[in-house]
Formats: C-alpha cells, structure tokens, sequence
C-alpha cells in the first residue's frame, strides 16, 4: 500500500513559520482529498450500480420470457404426466382361443364415509347396518362419532347396494367408483385363471393385482398402461374346457376319487386348450388358503401343474423310445422279463406274471416292470437322466402359470442303477401332469420338443429329440395299448386312440408306499395315425367298486374318464371321426 | 439572547417528521410493496387451505396469521423507514450481533421440523427463523465496513467484512441452508462490486463460488439430489418441480379461475416455495408478469435512487438490500420456472411465512430509509472544486 503523506508539508511548514496553528490546515487537506476520493468512487459506483440494474431488468426480463413460453405451451397430457402417482385400476381382459371373454373388469362402487360431515350419525349406522347384514351398527356408530376423518365402509357394492345407501341421504355417505375383476364364468378355469385382489388403494380407484394364476403370472402385461384395450388371450378353449370340468368331475365321482386332473395339449404347438382341476373354486370369490393340513387339499390347489406325483408306468414309453431310438432295441426284440427281477436287496415285480419273455413292443403294452427295467438297464443312467431332461422332465415347466414355478420335478437325490430302474417305469421321480403331457407332445408329434403354453399361438418349437420314426413306432406302441392292452376302456370309435395307462401307489408322508391309495393316469395322444392332441388324466385315490373286489388301476378308472372326455371333446376340436365307409347300398346315383 | 438563557430550541430543521418522511420517501417502491403483501394475501388465500386442512386447522387459518404478521412486517417497515440512516445503521448492527448468536446456537436449541434441516426456534405461538433476520444486519454492517474501508486511512473493512460473510456462510451451511448461505455471499460480492472491486478479484471469487458449488455438489447429497433433479432433461411428474410446471401450463395466459386450482392439493409447498405456480395456475400468466413488474419497480428504483446517493455507506447498505431483495424473488420465481434448480426460497411478501415476512419488513424498511431523498451537496460540486 503506497502512503500519501497526510501533511501538506509546505503550507505546514509557512503556517507555523507565521505563528498559525497548522491543524486547521491538516484538516482542510482532509477534507479535500475525502471529497475526491467520494467522487471517484461515486462515479465508479454509478457505473456499476448501472450494470447491477441493466443486470437485474435482464433477468427479470428472462424470468418473464421463460414463464410466458412455459405458460403459452399447451399442457402436454396433463393427466398422464401425473399417473405415475395416481392409481390404476385398468386391467386387460383375458380371453379363450376364441376371443369369448374369460376374465373382464366392472366397474363397481366403494362406499366410504367421512364422519365429519354427517349429519345423523346414529340413523346412518343403523341404516348400514339394515344393508349390509355383515355390519355391526354399535360398531359403525363407535367409528363415526371417533376421530377419524375417513373410513372404508366396504370395497365393492352392488348397484341395488348403492341405491339403498343413496336413499339414506346421509352425505357422510360417498362412493367412489372401483374397478372389480369379474370372471363370468364362475369356475370354469379357475386354476388357470387363478385371482386379484386389491393392490394400493384410493377414493377414486384401486389397483387389480393378480395373486394366482395367470393373472399373477401375467400381471405385469394386463397391468400395462399402453396395451389399451387389447385382451390377452389364451390358448384354452371356453367349451373344450366347460366338457372337460364336466366329465372330469362326474368321473372323479363315479370313481370315487378325491382329486382330479385334465390336461389337453396341442400335441404340435404345445398350446395348452384345457387344464382342469378338481376339486376347484370360483375365482370370483376366492377361498382363503387353508391354515392347517396339507395344501395339496385346498381346492386352490392346481393338481395339474402343483401336483408332483409319481405317474407310474406312463413314464415307460420314454425309455422305450429312448431305446429305438437310440437303436438299442426294435419292436420285436426280445427282453428277458422273468421275475421278479432282483437287484442288490430290491426286487422288482410285475402286476402279474408275462412269462420269461415278451418282445418289446408287449413290454409296452402288457405294462412289464421288469422288461422296461431291462431296456434302462441297457441305455444306462446318464444317458436317461439326458434324455428325460430333453423332455423337460427335470425342470419346472415354463408355463404362464404362477404356480408352476414352483413345482419343480423330484427327483432322486443320488441317480443309482436302482434309481435307473425304477424312473424307466416311473417311479421314484415325481412330475405334475403337466409335465407328462409336455412329454408325451414331444415324444409323440414326431420328435419336436414343445414348450407348454396358455398363450394363443404356444411358443416356438425346440429341437428335435426323436426320429418321425421312433415317435411314429411310439404312437403304434400306445394305440396297441388301447387295441389289446391295458387300456382296452380308452377305445373311442373313429378317433385312435393311442395312450399309456399308469398306476402309482401313493407314497406315505412318513415313508413307505400305501396298499390302497394309488395315483392312476392315462396319458394319450389322438389320432394315433395323425397326432393332433395330448390328453393326460390324472386321477386321485380312485377306485372303481363295481366288480367283487375294487379295483384300483388306471385301466379301469382313469382310461375310461380320459375316453369319455375325448368322446366328447374330439368333435368340438373339429376332428373327423376316422369311420370306415361301407359302400352305400340300395342307393343309386339318379342322374337327370 | 433568549436562547443563550434558555439553551436551544427543540428541534432540527423545522419541518414536522411526517411531512417530510412523505415527502422523501420511495412512494412508489413502497406501493408495490404493499402491492406485493397484498397479492401474497390474495395467493394465500388459494394456496393454504390444503394444508391448513391437513394440519386440522380451519381453512383460512394460514391467511389470518399472514395478516398477523403482516401487519407486523408493515408497522416495522414505516417504523424503519422514519428512521435516520445512522440509526438505521446503528440498529442493524445490533440485530445482525443477536442474530448472529442465534444462529450459531441453532445446533444446540434448534428444531427441524422433520425437514431435514435445524433452521427454526420452536416458540410457543410458531417458529422463529433466524438466519431470516440475519441477512438485514448482515448487509448494512458490511455496507459500513466496506464504506470505511474507503476513507482515507479506513480500517481495511473490505478483508474484514469477507471474514464475517466466510463466519455467516458456514454457520449457514452447517444447518444446511445453501439459499441463504449463497444470498450471504451474493450480497457480499455485489456490495463488494459497488464498493470498487478490483475486476481481478471478481473473477476470482466467481472461480470460488463455482467450486464451493461443486464441493456442495460433492459432499451434500441434500444438494447434490437437488442439482440432478435439475439437470435432468425430463422433469418427473411426481416431483414438486414437474407439479409446478405443469401448473404454469395449465395456467396458460388467464388462469384456470378463481380457487380452481389443482396444483395446491398435490404441492407441499405450494404457499411458500412454489406460491408462483399456484398463482400461475390460478391467475394465469398475467399476475406473474405483475408481479414480477412490482419486484423490478422495486429493485431498479431503488438502485437508481442508490446511484444518486452520495454517502458510500448508504450507497452500498441500499444496493446489497436491494439486490437481495431481488435476488431472493428471482431464485424463487426462477425454480418454478425451472430456470434454477430446486432452491428453498420464500417470494418475499408473497409467501407465507412469519420469519420471512417480518425480516422482509425489516429490509425494505431499511432499504426505503436509505433510498429516502436527502439533501445530497450536487450544488457544491460546482461551487467548490477543490482538489487536494
């Protein structure tokens, strides 16, 4: 900092040389040089403050431009650019093959009250409580004169409800309009379609979430905002599926069953076009999951894709196959099936006895234990363990089905040459239905491995697993089956077809197998000369009293459900019975 | 001979105070600040109901006590501006020292409202926020500083002054309020400016702030959230940000009418921090523009007024209240618009808010006793050119 001496010196020095006081002088000299110091700092600060000022009337400026562009823009969508805090209840409606709806929304009423702004209090709870016989009135008077300033009342309402709730003229009393999901056809397909309930919750709307089924499955999607109004739809077919329930049931009953299960499959596609499950439920009001027990009881239990049974003997077309096709075997070789079989400290059995031994194409047919046992024996372990996993046999099946997720197959924990032995004729690994109808597509169709699907159109064909061949020498086998082997009872004129019957004894929760409680299933493809579909049934703890002793196996309990239904559905699916053409007789061509 | 006996008359200049205040004071700038109070009424009366509602009050409870403390704002006001600028001067510095102690005590005494921040003194009829009151005092001491810093042989005010502003920012910054903070520093700087910064220097401290900004934006995920939200090209709707800009545009030109506003149901603010977008919605672009009009009358009146004044201190104490002034309206109106990003910032008296309004009394109170026309000695500048 340069200092500026703070005396004039030379009129300090002349003052006190005339006897004045130099002070005054020292004073003025400050005084002076404060002034021009002011002004120029004045005339710097005028400037500036001129740059402040054009400055701020800029922004301001700006500020005003920018609010008068952001003002003068259309609004875009103003009501979708705040969805994401509002609350959707928009849910696609799920149709059949056919486009004939399976599960649509309604547009229903809520009823809530907000307390504060009611008028009587003590009419309106007694009124409710005159609609809605669920409704306790002391309870509702309780909430109304509490402290709360809004209460549910109920979710959903009927309009006759609503009117009788209109009429009280409470204005406490409001409604707000909530989407509900209708399935109108009470529990045909239920397992399929499986539920919603309500997910957030708001005065003017709910959101639907799916919570079993393909609606959980599939939530996502029907939940979508864009999809507008486009349906999802399903491979399933509405009538095949109302034949399928009705005679699966009248089945399960008549064969005193516990359980059932239906699934027919396009044998080509994988589409799924019935999958029924019995006991069922009615999806518009849905049971609550059981507490207690086993939840393979509850009737939300979907036997066809949860089920994970042991399906006995229907698994010996797969090692068979696997044998032609792996040239180990062709039908007339012979398989040494004299019994019983022993192995280590297991013995295997047959039903009754084939003799010392049958060809290959009657182990089939005649349902040998032993003979298949044999073939396992010659492919090997890891090579059936290969094959059955090309069939999908190992994993859980991709269908759009929440609960097939988590039925993955059981299977045993160490594969020994035993375990070989008993999964050739299905025992020992546990599979749903669905997964054995999955199976028999691919073996049957001509090779082609499918992937089981609820969607219109099924998903794309995987590799090829067998020769035409072998799956041709396959379907011949199973008709053989149902011409003169255990499933005579599954013999429907003019449509061939062609199936495997198996019989499972159930295993024990504590180990061990029961005497008298069997799993018993035909798994059949029709027509056997042109593979068009797969049926599989399943029956629980059946048993058929109509001969001296009861009878247990499929042959004679399920074989004759899974013909009824394909008696029924076959002409539905537009299949032509295959019926020999007499010559017409008496009959003559006039010609004019 | 009478006077010798009786000592002096009573008394200055002979002119009675009121007259003279009327006749010296801003009339305009004062006009669009009641202007302003007015239309903050006007605003609250569509913009607090929601939450008066929410908090179980009575709908227009928020509107009574704007008017309460108002009423309060303005009486200050009129009282400042009758005052000299000396004890203007005098009390600020008083107030920024009390206020200056109050906030350090914050991190003790202070509560936060579940805000995230420890801003407010809970008392018993509301809350006191006191780096409100800070910022008056603030500008008026450093005003002087600086000013005397200018005499021949001044302390060096200047170095000193932007120690304080250092003192004031971090105490600002650890509660953390960063708006005020950068109004501290923006008030400081512009005073610096007027004060005869070196331009060197005022690169220098523009480098500064941009990398106290990014060491905010680094270390302070309250700011750093703020900025990308900001930054972002896409506002998202749920945010206040893409409510208020919606607001605006559906506002349009005339407004949607009268209390048929929306955007005040879904803001959490919308009586403070984002008062423009519920005018914007209601009122349309008209009364934003108009209010953007008063707070420009404002400012450059003041500051035109300022360029006049030939007392460096008033000068400088004017010129860093006005720009505050207009500087906290312009961040306020600017976030809206999304000019800014998001920055809690009240309109002054627009919003609601006891400490803002009151503390925005104080500093148009101080502001109008400054700009108040005084006899400024132009006619000695030609009759006494005496140099040194």
């Amino acid at each position: 900092m340069t200092r500026t001496p703070l005396r004039p010196l030379a009129r300090i020095l002349a003052a006190r040389r005339d006897g004045e006081n130099p002070d005054s002088i020292e004073r003025e000299n400050l005084a002076a040089r404060h002034e021009a110091d002011r002004d120029t700092q004045r005339e710097r600060a005028e400037g500036r403050l001129l740059v402040l000022g054009i400055v701020f009337l800029c922004a301001f400026f700006m500020v005003g431009l920018k609010m008068s562009v952001m003002a003068g823009s259309d609004p875009v969508e103003p009501k979708s650019a705040a969805s994401g805090a509002q609350i959707v209840g928009a849910r696609a409606d799920i149709t059949d093959r056919n486009g004939r709806i399976l599960a649509t929304n309604l547009t229903t009423h809520s009823l809530y009250a907000q307390p504060h702004q009611m008028i009587d209090p003590d009419r309106a709870a007694r009124e409710l409580a005159a609609i809605f016989p669920d409704l306790n009135d002391e309870k509702l008077f309780q909430q109304f004169t509490g402290k709360k300033k809004f209460l549910w009342i109920k979710r959903r309402i009927s309009p006759e409800q609503q009117q009788a709730v209109f009429d009280i003229g409470e204005p406490g009393l409001l409604f707000g309009p909530r989407e509900m999901r209708l399935y109108p056809n009470g529990k045909l397909a239920s397992h399929v379609l499986g539920g919603v309930s309500f997910g957030r919750e708001g005065v003017s709307a709910a959101e639907l979430v799916g919570i079993a089924g393909i609606e959980k499955a599939m939530d996502s999607e029907l939940r979508d905002p864009g999809r507008g109004d486009v349906p999802l739809a399903l491979s399933m077919d509405l009538t095949i599926q109302a034949a399928v329930e009705h005679v699966l049931y009248g089945g399960m009953r008549l064969m005193n069953a516990k359980g059932a299960a239906a699934v027919l499959m396009d044998v080509h596609t994988g589409e799924i076009i019935s999958l029924a499950s019995l006991p069922d439920f009615d999806p518009n009001d849905r049971p609550k999951p059981l507490t207690e027990g086993d939840q393979a009881d509850s009737p939300l239990f979907n036997r066809a894709v949860q089920g994970l049974y042991e399906l006995g003997s229907t698994f010996k077309i797969f090692t068979t196959g696997q044998a032609v096709d792996e040239r180990l075997v062709s039908r007339s070789t012979w398989i040494d099936t004299k019994g019983p079989m022993t192995w280590g400290k297991h013995r295997i059995r047959d039903f009754k006895d084939h003799g010392p031994a049958m060809t290959v194409e009657d182990v089939i047919v005649e349902s040998s234990n032993i003979g298949t046992a044999r073939i396992a024996m010659m492919i090997g372990a890891e090579r059936q363990q290969n094959f059955l996993a090309k069939l999908g046999l190992f994993k859980p099946v991709p269908v759009e089905l929440v609960e097939a997720r988590g039925a993955k197959p059981l299977l045993p924990r160490k594969w020994s040459e035993i375990h070989t032995m008993t999964v050739s004729y299905g025992h020992g690994l546990s599979t749903s239905p669905l997964h054995l109808a999955g199976a028999y597509a691919t073996l049957l169709n001509g090779g082609r491995s499918v992937v089981p699907s609820l969607l219109k159109g099924g998903k794309p064909l995987g590799a090829s697993v067998v020769t035409e061949n072998t799956s041709a020498q396959m379907r011949d086998f199973l008709r053989q089956v149902v011409v003169r082997g255990t499933a005579t009872l599954g013999e429907v004129e003019g449509y061939h077809v062609a199936g495997k019957t198996g019989t499972a004894d159930k295993p024990k929760p504590t180990g061990g197998y029961y005497d008298d409680k069997v799993i018993a299933t035909f798994a059949s493809v029709f027509p056997a000369n042109d593979p068009k579909y797969v049926l599989v049934v399943t029956l629980d703890e059946p048993v058929e009293t109509s001969g001296p002793k009861p009878r247990r196996t499929a042959g004679w309990t399920a074989v004759p459900v899974a013909a009824e239904i394909i008696r029924r559905t076959a002409p539905l699916l537009g299949l032509a019975p295959d019926v020999e053409h007499r010559r017409a007789q008496g009959v003559t061509l006039v010609n004019n | 001979m009478t006077e010798m006996v009786h000592g002096s008359i009573p008394g200055g200049d002979g002119e009675p105070i009121l007259p003279r205040w009327w006749r010296t004071v801003d009339k305009w700038s004062m006009s669009c600040v009641l202007a302003l109070f007015g239309m903050g009424l006007l605003l609250g009366l569509a913009a607090s109901p929601p939450l008066a509602e929410r908090n179980g009050f009575s709908a227009f409870h928020y509107v009574e006590r704007q008017v309460m403390f108002g009423s309060i704002a303005l009486i200050v006001m009129f009282a400042i501006t009758l005052m000299s600028p000396k004890t203007v001067r005098r009390l600020a510095v008083v107030g920024f020292g009390l206020s200056l102690i109050a906030v350090a005590l914050l991190p003790f005494f202070g509560t936060d409202f579940g805000k995230g921040a420890v801003r407010w003194y809970s008392l018993g009829i509301g809350s006191f926020q006191p780096s409100e009151f800070l910022k008056p005092g603030f500008i008026v001491l450093v005003g002087w500083m600086i000013a005397a810093s200018n005499e021949v042989a001044g302390p060096p005010g200047k170095t000193y002054s932007f120690g304080l502003a250092l003192i004031v920012v971090m105490l600002l910054a650890l509660q953390p309020d960063f708006g005020q903070a950068c109004l501290i520093l923006f008030a400081w700087g512009v005073m610096y400016f007027v004060g005869g910064a070196p331009f060197l220097v005022l690169a220098g401290i523009a480098g500064l702030t941009v990398a106290g900004g990014a060491f905010a934006y680094q270390n302070s995920e309250h700011f750093a959230r703020r900025i990308d939200g900001f930054l972002s090209a896409e506002v998202d709707p749920t945010t206040q940000l893409g409510y208020a800009a919606n607001a605006i545009r559906e506002g349009g030109f005339f407004g949607v009418g009268v209390g048929e506003g929306t955007v005040k149901w879904s803001l959490p603010d919308a009586h403070t921090d984002f008062i423009i977008a519920v005018a914007a919605e209601e009122y349309g672009l008209l009364l934003v523009l108009v209010i953007i009009v008063l707070y420009a009358t404002i400012v450059l009146r003041s500051l035109f007024r300022l360029m006049r004044e030939r007392d460096p201190f008033i000068r400088l104490a004017g010129t860093g209240l006005a720009c505050t002034f207009a500087m906290q309206a312009m961040i306020n109106i600017s976030v809206a618009v999304r000019l800014l990003p998001a920055k809690g910032m009240t309109l002054p008296f627009v919003s609601y808010g006891g400490s803002s309004l009151v503390a925005g009394g104080i500093l148009i109170g101080m502001l109008l006793a400054f700009t108040r026309a005084r006899p400024q000695g132009e006619i000695r500048d030609y009759l006494v050119r005496s140099g040194r």
